[in-house]
């Protein structure tokens, strides 16, 4: 589940808030200021960060990978219309968006991140979000994904020995009536095991 | 001890268990019967995870109604398929759950962690993803779970239907080797031959209560 | 939120994300892959109310900015709220919300073409409003481009609707879970 990679650097020791924060600064200023130079400044900057973190390059492509068609457009596009800059500075900016994200999840375990967000989240709790229940809800969810695949393959077997297969409906509906008659299940046994939903986690 | 005193409960116009009075002080208590006889429910009115209809139930005096917190550390409920039961991703952490809602201080949790882990075996996974062990240690693990709060009665609902033989038994052995009291719901027969008592249900009623040598033979010629 | 709430808000984050595990259906004629991952905020409000469904889906969008791979395609990272399909993703618990909503206000008298209206509402037409000037923003391009672009997954988004009413009122024969506003 984490898809961070291991390492020492001074990206890995830093801790999550104040990567997030730079990461949402320098998007904000990228698309406040759409300067080539500026664009390619923060192009160069993340690959400078990328080796700081000794991050392999086949890791850095595949963060942009899943952009690639998209990029291809946007830069036809740009160029078509208002010529080669237009479009180097889109896919500059867009380039070094998406690789500076990836650095801050590669660097970064998610246990660690789900926990900043835990605490970054502690500012909710006036419109009725508590943290404590955050976190609950988290590591559940955590917790379901692989029950879930496993209730989905179960049901898929049982389908398909009905000849049902292909149809998209028969196979949904038992998984979540499944999947809902557990949580009554689950809902008792967080409840057995003395989680008291109204006082605060510590 | 556990008091039942006229207990009733109906899910909606349905009525599940019909007036229900009886103590439950045994160290090995069985319930059998056959599909919805109200075994089931009877179990979870036992830690207040349901309040009765009618009636009221009291462990050690408290009232499952009022002091639902209290009657559930003082009796651990284990479920019938562990996959329900175990809350957070990795072993370790679901194990620490339980123990983390008690408020107990941190080094408390890990010694009590470590101790349970040791005790069954999982402690060479404590770091593993829960959903990666077995049937049969995902059963112990939730037994782990529960014991680790260290509760004076620990409930069984049919801990051993979705096991292999083989777990069966583990489960089975380590529920004759706990030193606290046991209410177990199963269909396991054989296993339930050394109880103490045995409450025999149908349709929301108590038909037979007595020692395993009368009650299981009565029981199985109700059922044929 | 109850201990139950709490479940039910885990469950349908796990669902979106379980969602996307299946493989992407390519749809014929047009060639554009769709992915099953959008039903999740459909099938969270219908099934699981405004209130969860909204807060099931922002918790699944959370998780996502925290670099878990739960988008189809094994997709994580800030990267994806940051790209150009962001727009749609941020939109999926305010989705999910005005879903529950209409849901819980009408679910006396919900019939199946009310159903899908509903969901083309809050799962197409609210999620584009945003989605394609979005994309427009990020990749500066027009916006009648942008809209052009994105009108190939219509398709997709029919068939879903579709299927998510077709689930959601075979789930709440067999296990009620809404309540009338």
């Amino acid at each position: 589940m984490t898809p961070s990679i291991p390492g020492r650097s001074p990206l890995h020791r830093c801790p999550p808030g104040p990567k997030i924060l730079a990461l949402v600064a320098a998007g904000t200023a990228l698309f406040a200021l759409p300067r080539l130079d500026l664009a390619l400044a923060v192009l160069g900057l993340t690959g400078w960060l990328y080796r700081l973190a000794g991050i392999p390059a086949r890791l850095v492509l595949a963060q942009v990978r899943p952009l690639a068609w998209i990029l291809a457009v946007l830069v036809l596009v740009q160029l078509a219309l208002d010529g080669w800059q237009a479009g180097l500075l889109v896919a500059a900016r867009l380039v070094a968006l998406m690789l500076l994200a990836g650095l801050v999840t590669l660097t970064t375990r998610s246990s660690d991140l789900i926990e900043a967000l835990q605490r970054g989240l502690a500012w909710l709790r006036p419109l009725g979000a508590d943290p404590a229940k955050v976190g609950l809800a988290i590591a559940l969810t955590l917790r379901f994904i692989p029950v879930l695949a496993a209730i989905t393959a179960e049901v898929r077997e049982a389908q398909r020995a009905r000849g049902l297969e292909r149809s998209l409906v028969a196979l949904t509906v038992p998984v979540i009536v499944r999947m809902l008659k557990m949580s009554d299940d689950v809902a008792a046994a967080i409840d057995a095991r003395s989680y008291d939903p109204d006082r605060a986690g510590d | 001890m556990i008091e039942i005193r006229h207990v009733g409960h109906a899910f909606g116009e349905r009525a599940v268990l019909r007036d229900l009075t009886l103590d439950l002080t045994e160290r090995r208590i069985a319930v059998v019967g056959g599909n919805g006889s109200g075994k089931s429910t009877f179990a979870r009115l036992l830690n207040g995870l349901l309040v009765p209809t009618h009636g009221t139930v009291r462990v050690d005096g408290l009232d499952t109604r009022r002091d639902g917190k209290a009657v559930r550390r003082k009796v651990g409920f284990v479920f019938q398929n562990p996959d329900n039961q175990i809350v957070l991703p990795l072993v370790a952490e679901d194990l620490a759950f339980g123990l983390k809602n008690l408020g107990l201080p941190k080094d408390e949790i890990a010694r009590r962690t470590d101790e349970a882990l040791r005790r069954y075996d999982l402690l060479d996974l404590a770091d593993h993803p829960a959903h990666l062990l077995s049937g049969g240690q995902k059963q112990l693990l939730a037994l782990a779970g529960v014991l680790a709060m260290a509760p004076e009665v620990i409930v069984f609902d049919e801990p051993t239907t979705l096991l292999d033989l083989r777990n069966k038994r583990r489960i089975a052995q380590a529920i004759d080797g706990l030193s606290q009291r046991a209410i177990v719901v199963s269909h396991d027969l054989d296993f339930l031959a050394h109880f103490d008592r045995v409450l025999v249900f149908e349709d929301g009623r108590i038909v037979i209560d007595d020692r395993p040598s009368a009650a299981l033979p009565a029981y199985v010629a109700m059922m044929s | 939120m109850s201990t139950r709430d709490i479940v039910f808000v885990a469950l349908f984050a796990a669902l979106t994300a379980a969602l996307g595990l299946f493989p992407p259906v390519t749809l014929p004629v047009i060639g554009v892959p769709i992915t099953a991952q959008s039903m999740g905020p459909m099938l969270a409000g219908a099934i699981a109310g405004a209130r969860r469904g909204a807060a099931a889906l922002a918790l699944f969008v959370v998780l996502v900015c925290a670099g878990l791979p739960l988008m189809a395609g094994g997709r994580g990272g800030l990267g994806i709220v940051m790209g150009p399909g962001g727009g749609f993703v941020l939109m999926w618990p305010v989705a999910a919300f005005v879903i529950g909503f209409l849901y819980e206000r009408g679910l006396e008298t919900l019939t199946a073409w009310k159903e899908a209206l509903i969901l083309v509402l809050g799962g197409v037409v609210l999620t584009y409003a945003v989605g394609i000037p979005w994309i427009a923003a990020v990749a500066r391009v027009d916006l009648a481009k942008a809209a052009i672009g994105s009108a190939w997954f219509l398709p997709g988004d029919a068939v879903k609707v579709v299927l998510v009413v077709l689930v959601a009122r075979a789930v709440r024969r067999a296990y009620p879970t809404l309540r009338p506003r």
